[in-house]
């Protein structure tokens, strides 16, 4: 992309994401959160799928780790964020830690069947926490910022989501430049050669896969905040398959797709249940059509968007 | 436990582990012939279910219905490998995974669509109404006793299509070397329909077979599914034998913790690992052998 056209259009997304507060609605502005947070677990997710060649179909395991951990230490009576959030995204990141070690050992469809195995076990543990509601869930008192952000007021809570998906956005894109980055891809690429410079596969890809456990853990903490309640839903395994559809909606690989892809699920899905109480059943055909239509087609529409991609012909 | 209690238990998880090895079947199959991932074959579960009671309704006949049911299932298989699968051999897993999750989030609702949320129930059949005593003092009934028999026939009936016929044959080398049948002249598409069409049919049966014994719901395919995903895990996949056993263990394990574990731990904490005890399973025989039990 030229740099021209690229700086215009962070630019305009700087100065939407700036305005969005005044010109939303509170519903709105909560859908634009809302997109920001699966931002940040779509992201995560992309670091193993589009970095490592990896496919986790567990994903959502993390988001409910994250949101338990965050309700239950804040059930408990720990209230600050600056503690209840630490802690809850090192759960996440210890069931990574863990996961990942025992998945990792196998790659491919295995690897995919493996994440969705342990996904299950864990959202079996929420179900059975019957002191946290079983089935039902429960609710959440928004964690505190020492006064400093009123955790209630949606704009301050906006700006607060907007700011961490910035920041991650942007240290992952360093993390993706950095040789770790560089090492993960050539595990994706040629095992046998990283292995013959001397370089574990295993540890590289285990890194990747404690960063995105770590990072969905995050956007479930945020989720729990922003919903003010916590359910078994969060790590039910159709939410690890959307996080999924995010990064394809987006475009695998390229970090930013996970933010596109968060952000153009949650509108769809909320347009099509607006339009229709059988909104699922059209996702899912949109979902086909677009695994069918070949790949990057959001992509290819940016591409085509680029003026100097267009003179090219 | 009592001894009679033991018997039915024993009975209980046969017939689980049956149902999940038709599911399973068909996921493996199509994994070791088309390397292909198939998260649609809950949704098959949930519309065999669905068209048998609507066939057996239409006809007031479940032995009419059942013929029908497999037929409109079989019309359905198909048009799921011609439109959609057909296009995702070649394709990277993730894209696999994602089309026939869509299709399965299609099935679910378009089975709201057409039957509604309210789970639909059906009778068993009056000829196999009632129970039979296996053992003096042990009553089981008749119908679980068919299902298990018909599921343990059906898969008797694979294993010979496998081992003995040339569509087995074709199948089995499909899996060893695709590109040398290919070669060989073998209408390699041809195959892989009938390979899906068989897997697909044979999930759908196990949700026919499911429908009297739970209510036909939408959405009733996804935990089996994932139970079955578990069993080929823990078979080896591609492997049906590596299935069989799997589904066996995994049928035992399931309906034993259920019945013994809130017994042993108390009712909260008893619940809680028998709903995980298969996972638990799977995890272990995978540290053991990671591809599997039929890797060597």
């Amino acid at each position: 992309m030229n740099p021209m056209f690229r700086n215009t259009i962070l630019v305009a997304l700087a100065a939407i994401f700036a305005a969005a507060p005044w010109a939303l609605d509170e519903f709105s502005l909560n859908l634009v959160t809302r997109m920001l947070i699966f931002g940040i677990a779509a992201m995560g997710v992309d670091l193993l799928v589009g970095f490592a060649g990896l496919v986790p179909l567990g994903h959502a395991a993390f988001l409910g780790l994250g949101a338990y951990a965050a309700g239950i230490l804040t059930d408990m009576g720990l209230e600050s964020a600056f503690v209840v959030w630490p802690l809850a995204i090192m759960v996440g990141a210890l069931g990574a830690a863990i996961i990942g070690g025992l998945s990792l050992r196998s790659s491919g469809l295995y690897f995919i069947m493996i994440t969705l195995a342990f996904a299950q076990m864990i959202y079996y543990v929420f179900q059975s926490l019957r002191a946290y509601g079983g089935d039902d869930g429960f609710a959440l008192t928004r964690n505190t910022f020492a006064g400093l952000i009123d955790p209630y007021d949606s704009r301050a809570f906006y700006f607060l989501t907007l700011a961490i998906t910035l920041v991650i956005f942007l240290l992952l894109l360093r993390v993706v430049a950095s040789p770790f980055g560089v090492a993960l891809r050539a595990a994706r690429d040629n095992e046998a050669r990283l292995a013959a410079v001397g370089l574990p596969a295993f540890g590289y890809r285990l890194v990747a896969f404690i960063l995105s456990g770590a990072l969905c853990a995050f956007a479930g903490v945020l989720l729990a905040n922003l919903t003010g309640y916590i359910t078994p839903g969060y790590g039910s395994w159709p939410q690890s398959g959307e996080l999924l559809m995010m990064v394809l909606l987006g475009t695998a690989g390229t970090i930013w797709g996970g933010l596109l892809g968060a952000a153009i699920f949650v509108a769809l899905s909320e347009v099509l249940s607006e339009v229709s109480d059988h909104w699922m059943f059209y996702l899912g055909l949109l979902i086909v059509l677009r695994v069918l239509l070949a790949g990057g087609e959001t992509t290819k529409l940016l591409k085509r968007l680029d003026p100097r991609r267009r003179a090219d012909g | 436990m009592t001894f009679s209690l033991f018997v039915e238990q024993v009975f209980n998880g046969l017939q689980l582990g049956m149902l999940l090895f038709l599911v399973a079947v068909g996921v493996t199959l199509v994994f070791g012939v088309m390397n292909l991932v198939n998260l649609s074959q809950g949704a098959l579960v949930m519309m065999g279910g669905f068209l048998l009671a609507t066939a057996t309704k239409a006809t007031s006949s479940y032995w009419l219905g059942l013929p029908l049911g497999i037929a409109a299932l079989i019309v359905i298989a198909m048009l799921i490998e011609l439109l959609v699968l057909r296009r995702l051999y070649a394709r990277p897993h993730i894209d696999q995974v994602l089309a026939t999750f869509g299709l399965m989030l299609m099935f679910n609702e378009g089975a709201v669509m057409i039957w509604g949320r309210d789970p639909v129930f059906m009778a068993i059949p009056a000829a196999l109404e009632g129970s039979v005593t296996l053992l003096p003092g042990v009553a089981y009934p008749i119908y679980r006793l068919a299902v298990t028999i018909f599921a343990g026939a059906l898969g008797v009936a694979l294993h010979f299509l496998i081992s003995r016929t040339r569509l087995g044959m074709l199948i089995r080398a499909g899996a060893d070397k695709r590109e040398m049948i290919q070669l060989l002249g073998v209408d390699i598409a041809f195959l892989y329909l009938m390979v899906f069409c068989l897997g697909g049919v044979l999930g759908g049966v196990a949700g026919m077979l499911l429908g009297p014994i739970s209510a036909v719901t939408t959405g009733m395919g996804d935990p089996i599914l994932i139970l079955a995903l578990v069993c080929v895990v823990i078979g080896g996949l591609g492997s049906v034998g590596g299935a069989f056993v799997a589904a066996m263990l995994v049928g035992m394990c399931d309906t034993f913790g259920r019945v013994l574990l809130p017994q042993a731990l108390g009712a909260g904490t008893g619940q809680a690992i028998a709903n995980m005890i298969v996972y638990l399973v799977m995890a272990a025989i995978l540290i053991w052998r990671p591809a599997g039990l039929a890797s060597r």
